[in-house]
């Protein structure tokens, strides 16, 4: 019998000699295929660059500003990398998120609903926007961006007809805790940021650990053979676009703790800006790779460059500036090594 | 591995199986067996029914008339799945795998390996040591020569792909392991790769049914060889009472067959 190794194939030659990983060059190029490796390099060179330029950017107070002005937008990252993981886009996360918040606010401030109940009820209408979302990829078969696109501008609309365009203020302890803080050595640390790591980590550990998120992966890697696998591709994308539709909502809560108001202009670009933490963070748009920690550098990234520009005194507009020449460039190292891996 | 291996009757029989599309009838009657331990060649002229047929019995579809026996029990298989927890794995031509997951992820998937205790039980953790052990004790059985069982499975040549699935289906199959054109995306010495995989899914004793348009691959491999004509079986061979020619033959028509004397 051959010795299957040794065999050549007259199909994709480059993937065999990738396979074979003796040379230095197959090492290195392992290494840098591990999925964090590029954003955490990014990132630790973002804040090289800041604390070197500034003397106020490496201090523990300012870091964690850094931390808490990410919140929102980190976690609607981590709904928007399992989504984008089954080879699916979100787009109305932010005007979901914005209609979570004025769902919570209005109940708990005029609708003479315990606070505590008003945010279970916000979190669960966002829930049930990802299981539209969800339904309508799968059962009507239509594709994500417009099913997202769509919901989007329901949500938008929703919120602007139930908040009557009016901001809702005076809102109860409940709403705004997440956005209060506690020390940490003589560091003031916002619970909201805790909030986003714990859920950075929870998805973390389901994605790497369980069968569930090895379904999420293979379902966004090849479809047809996750269903001969016996995986339900359907019911995993409705779960998937549920579980997303609830993190927004928690992101909502996040929002209202940290601007203690329900504004309905809120969120309407934080749906690129998840795009932006996911793609920098190296999970691929065309599915099935990447890693949510590395998602979670992606967001920082963006936090730090819009941060540390702050501080040396760079207009607002060069941060948005140097944000897209880095998401331009994340998709295409993506690309660069698909077409090397296929 | 069969419950049945030390007897003779058939693993899988079907009869008189009927599938119609419209007024396209793909199966007319059909008619199989696989005995023990064989490797059971299908082969056919494009809408002989070959597939058809295949799919009956893998659970893609289910047919209007006739009977499936699985070890002597009637079964009915309303989807794949269903087939593959009655014992009958299939592979596919078209590399069924996620290239993106490693090798042992793609053995396991779908049937992932929960660590014991609280661990798995709550927090539902995948044992991920055991099934890489388990993932290359299987590989090393089929004498599939890969690297790491944590590579991922597109950094594998196309043979070793189709290397995986085989030996995935081989690790899962209680009774039956179905091959649909396992060659067909392959080059010359890959396919000679995965030929010798099915004589090694047949040393682990279990039976295989072989599809495939390749004749001399047919009667190098198989043991007997069902002959699909027109929906209907008209003739069982073996490689050493007839040669291709006189195969093709009853294939195409030019040569009657010889079902009666099986069915």
């Amino acid at each position: 019998m051959p010795e299957t190794t040794s065999t050549e194939t007259s199909g994709p030659a480059v993937a065999d000699r990738a396979g074979r990983g003796r040379d230095v060059p197959a090492t290195v190029a392992r290494f840098a295929a591990v999925p964090t490796v590029g954003p955490l390099a990014a990132l630790l060179l973002a804040c090289l660059f800041f604390s070197l330029n500034t003397d106020r950017f490496l201090t523990g107070g300012n870091l964690s500003l850094v931390v808490q002005q990410v919140m929102e937008v980190g976690t609607l990252a981590v709904g928007q990398t399992i989504v984008i993981l089954t080879a699916g886009i979100d787009l109305s996360n932010g005007a979901v998120m914005a209609f979570g918040t004025i769902v919570m606010t209005r109940l708990a401030v005029g609708g003479h609903v315990p606070a505590p109940l008003a945010i279970v009820i916000g979190v669960v209408v966002c829930a049930a926007f990802g299981a539209v979302n969800g339904g309508l990829v799968t059962m009507a078969r239509l594709p994500a961006f417009i099913v997202t696109l769509g919901t989007l501008n329901i949500a938008f609309a929703l919120t602007h007809i139930y908040s009557h365009e009016q901001t809702v203020t005076g809102l109860p302890k409940a709403l705004t805790a997440l956005g209060q803080t506690f020390p940490l050595g003589n560091t003031d640390v916002t619970y909201g940021s805790v909030v986003m790591l714990a859920l950075f980590a929870v998805a973390w550990y389901v994605l790497r650990f369980t069968a569930a998120g090895r379904h999420v992966y293979a379902v966004g890697d090849n479809p047809e053979a996750a269903r001969l696998t016996g995986i339900s591709n359907r019911r995993l994308l409705i779960t998937v676009y549920t579980i997303a539709g609830a993190v927004y909502g928690l992101a909502g809560l996040l929002l209202v703790g940290r601007t203690t108001v329900g504004d309905p202009q809120a969120g309407q670009t934080d749906n690129l800006d998840s795009i932006t933490a996911v793609v920098l963070g190296g999970v691929s748009l065309f599915g099935g790779r990447g890693s949510i920690v590395g998602v979670l550098f992606g967001a920082l990234i963006v936090g730090v460059i819009r941060n540390g520009l702050q501080l040396m005194g760079v207009a607002a507009v060069y941060q948005v500036l140097i944000t897209g020449i880095l998401v331009i460039l994340a998709v295409g190292v993506d690309r660069l090594a698909r077409r090397r891996r296929m | 591995m069969t419950e049945r291996a030390d007897q003779d009757g058939p693993i899988l029989e079907a009869y008189g199986l009927v599938k119609r599309y419209g007024h396209v009838t793909a199966l007319d009657g059909a008619d199989f067996e696989l005995l023990p331990g064989e490797i059971l060649a299908v082969i056919g002229d494009n809408g002989a029914g070959k597939s058809t047929l295949i799919k009956a019995l893998s659970g893609a579809l289910v047919p209007d008339e006739g009977r499936i026996l699985l070890d002597g029990r009637p079964v009915r298989f309303h989807s794949p799945v269903d087939a593959r927890r009655a014992g009958i794995e299939t592979v596919y031509q078209d590399l069924a795998v996620a290239p993106a997951l490693d090798i042992a992820a793609n053995l396991f998937l779908g049937r992932e390996v929960r660590r014991k205790g609280v661990l798995g039980k709550v927090f539902r953790m995948l044992d991920t040591g055991r099934m890489q052990s388990e993932a290359n004790a299987h590989l090393r059985d089929l004498k599939i020569g890969v690297g790491s069982m944590s590579q991922a499975v597109e950094t594998l040549s196309g043979g070793q792909r189709q290397g995986v699935a085989v030996a995935r289906s081989a690790a899962f199959a209680r009774h039956v392991v179905i091959m649909d054109e396992p060659t067909a995306a392959l080059g010359v010495k890959e396919s000679g790769m995965v030929v010798d995989l099915i004589r090694g899914v047949r040393e682990r004793g279990l039976p295989v049914i072989l599809i495939s348009h390749d004749i001399p691959t047919v009667f190098d491999v198989a043991d007997r060889i069902h002959i699909q004509r027109l929906g209907r079986r008209v003739a069982v061979v073996e490689p050493g009472d007839v040669d291709m020619a006189e195969a093709v033959a009853i294939m195409t028509g030019a040569a009657p067959g010889n079902a009666t004397g099986h069915g």
